[in-house]
């Protein structure tokens, strides 16, 4: 076994240019990435009142071909497929038999005989591999994630900003819709799809463009107030949306209905991969659920910490952070179902001590719209 | 940026000896890494700790930091204004972001920790492993 630190890290087409930008890089899902550019509060606060702009190239892309395209897809994935029609996106689980998560995803259906998955850095050649295992359809299967850069323009002024550089009209493109077009000159695909909690859009391209439209999107959208943001802030916006992440809140050992995701479940639309135990767990009742925590003193939980209930640990934080927005200390743990109530109070064990929390109500934030 | 008449940790605290006190803080190279900082715990006075050992948490949006005592010491004063302005620790780490004020029981430990012109070398060496 070669140990992670060893290998090299993988680069998007834009790492040269965060470096020299002075981006603070670090190596996630073992990729080289700019956690923080100016300050995770800083980018945090201008996503949630102006504009980010994020260089997600990191993120893998799988194509599905071919009249059994969506048959493969119904298969490998928890939500129902059939229901997108061209042009439309959907949040979706790719499943174990056990109906545990290999990851979580979006499913772009492009036509009836092309679907578009955009999958997590880290998982996308296990996320590969697994689809093929199961593509007993025919469907052409391709990994793709090399020919595409990905950027993420985000908050409020994130759709005036992009205006200016495309003749599509972004207007009437719905949340989780998407379409194809120049942007800056650049064909793209642009989907009006997000991790941050926030009205915006996200923008596949070859990767050679990349340079020119990340520094012209910058300069266009300064006095718009975008700033380039980084991994940093990307997760504290996704936590105060209440959004999951794949290895903290959902794994291999999680279901949709233990991470509230039940709504990303369709068991009605057929046989899938985890089908009869989602079934049957869902029978039995579950063990324990993913809840919102505050911290009800200035104590900070974070991920992994074990979380308590009159002295005994039942649970633990999968995410937890200052949320920059709301101006809290915010987590999300596994807790016993009883213990599920909005304001059930609950200890987190910080160093030493038990920091008091309580159950609140997930998403901790919600944009106005 | 790194006041002469400190002396450093491997860790990125500073030191700064005074008579029979000392002032230790932590750089502004750590500030620097840790990004926003949002949390500072602290000791109470009176808290005695060997050279190296932890006396205090510094969190940033990202991170949970420990600080180590630079010299083996008993502590006389804490800054308790980091406590609801931790924010001071990125703005002036070397001065308003002092963290505790000891009593050393070996000033000789001091001595043996880098002068300002090696602690510059100590991380302009890390900055070249990071860019590697």
């Amino acid at each position: 076994m070669t140990s992670p630190a060893t290998v090299e890290p993988r680069k998007t087409a834009l790492n040269l240019t965060h470096r020299r930008m002075g981006a603070k890089m670090v190596n996630f899902g073992g990729w080289d990435m700019p956690v923080e550019y100016s300050g995770i509060i800083a980018e945090h606060n201008a996503v949630r009142s102006a504009a980010g702009l994020f260089d997600v190239s990191h993120m893998g892309e799988i194509e599905l071909r071919g009249p059994a395209a969506l048959q493969l897809v119904q298969r490998v994935t928890c939500n129902d497929a059939s229901r997108l029609v061209p042009g439309q996106a959907q949040y979706s689980g790719l499943m174990t038999s056990a109906g545990t998560f290999v990851d979580d995803l979006l499913v772009h259906k492009i036509s009836d005989t092309h679907y578009f998955l955009c999958v997590n850095a880290g998982n996308q050649d296990g996320d590969y591999a697994h689809i093929c295992r199961h593509n007993t359809f025919g469907a052409q299967t391709e990994n793709t994630g090399a020919r595409y850069s990905l950027l993420a323009v985000q908050g409020p002024r994130a759709k005036s900003i992009l205006q200016r550089f495309t003749p599509v009209p972004l207007d009437p493109i719905r949340y989780y819709h998407f379409t194809f077009g120049a942007v800056d000159g650049v064909d793209c695909m642009i989907a009006r799809t997000g991790y941050t909690g926030e009205d915006g859009f996200e923008i596949y391209f070859a990767p050679e463009h990349s340079e020119k439209l990340w520094q012209n999107l910058l300069e266009a959208g300064k006095t718009e107030g975008l700033i380039p943001c980084g991994l940093g802030a990307r997760n504290t916006l996704r936590l105060e949306a209440g959004m999951a992440l794949y290895g903290h809140e959902i794994d291999d050992t999680t279901t949709v209905w233990e991470a509230n995701l039940g709504w990303i479940c369709k068991t009605d639309k057929g046989d899938f991969l985890g089908h009869d135990a989602l079934l049957k767990q869902k029978a039995e009742g579950l063990h324990r659920i993913l809840v919102g925590l505050e911290m009800t003193d200035r104590m900070i939980a974070r991920d992994a910490y074990p979380v308590f209930h009159d002295g005994k640990q039942v649970g633990r934080v999968t995410s937890g952070s200052p949320a920059p927005f709301l101006m809290k200390n915010i987590a999300m743990a596994y807790v016993p179902l009883e213990l599920r109530s909005p304001g059930t109070p609950l200890q987190i064990g910080i160093r030493n001590q038990q920091a008091p929390a309580r159950v609140v109500a997930v998403p901790f934030y919600k944009r106005q719209k | 940026m790194y006041p002469s008449d400190y002396r450093y940790t491997k860790d990125h605290e500073w030191i700064k000896l005074e008579g029979a006190t000392a002032t230790v803080g932590i750089t502004h190279y750590a500030q620097e890494a840790l990004g926003d900082v949002v949390f500072v715990e602290l000791p109470k006075v009176g808290a005695k700790f060997d050279a190296g050992a932890a006396f205090g948490t510094v969190e940033s949006v990202k991170a949970v930091s420990e600080v180590y005592c630079p010299v083996s010491a008993e502590v006389v004063e804490v800054n308790s204004a980091l406590a609801t302005a931790p924010e001071t620790i990125n703005k002036d780490p070397h001065g308003a972001a002092w963290m505790i004020k000891v009593r050393p029981s070996n000033a000789k430990e001091i001595e043996g920790l880098m002068d300002a012109a090696a602690y510059q070398a100590f991380i302009a060496e890390k900055e070249k492993e990071s860019h590697a």
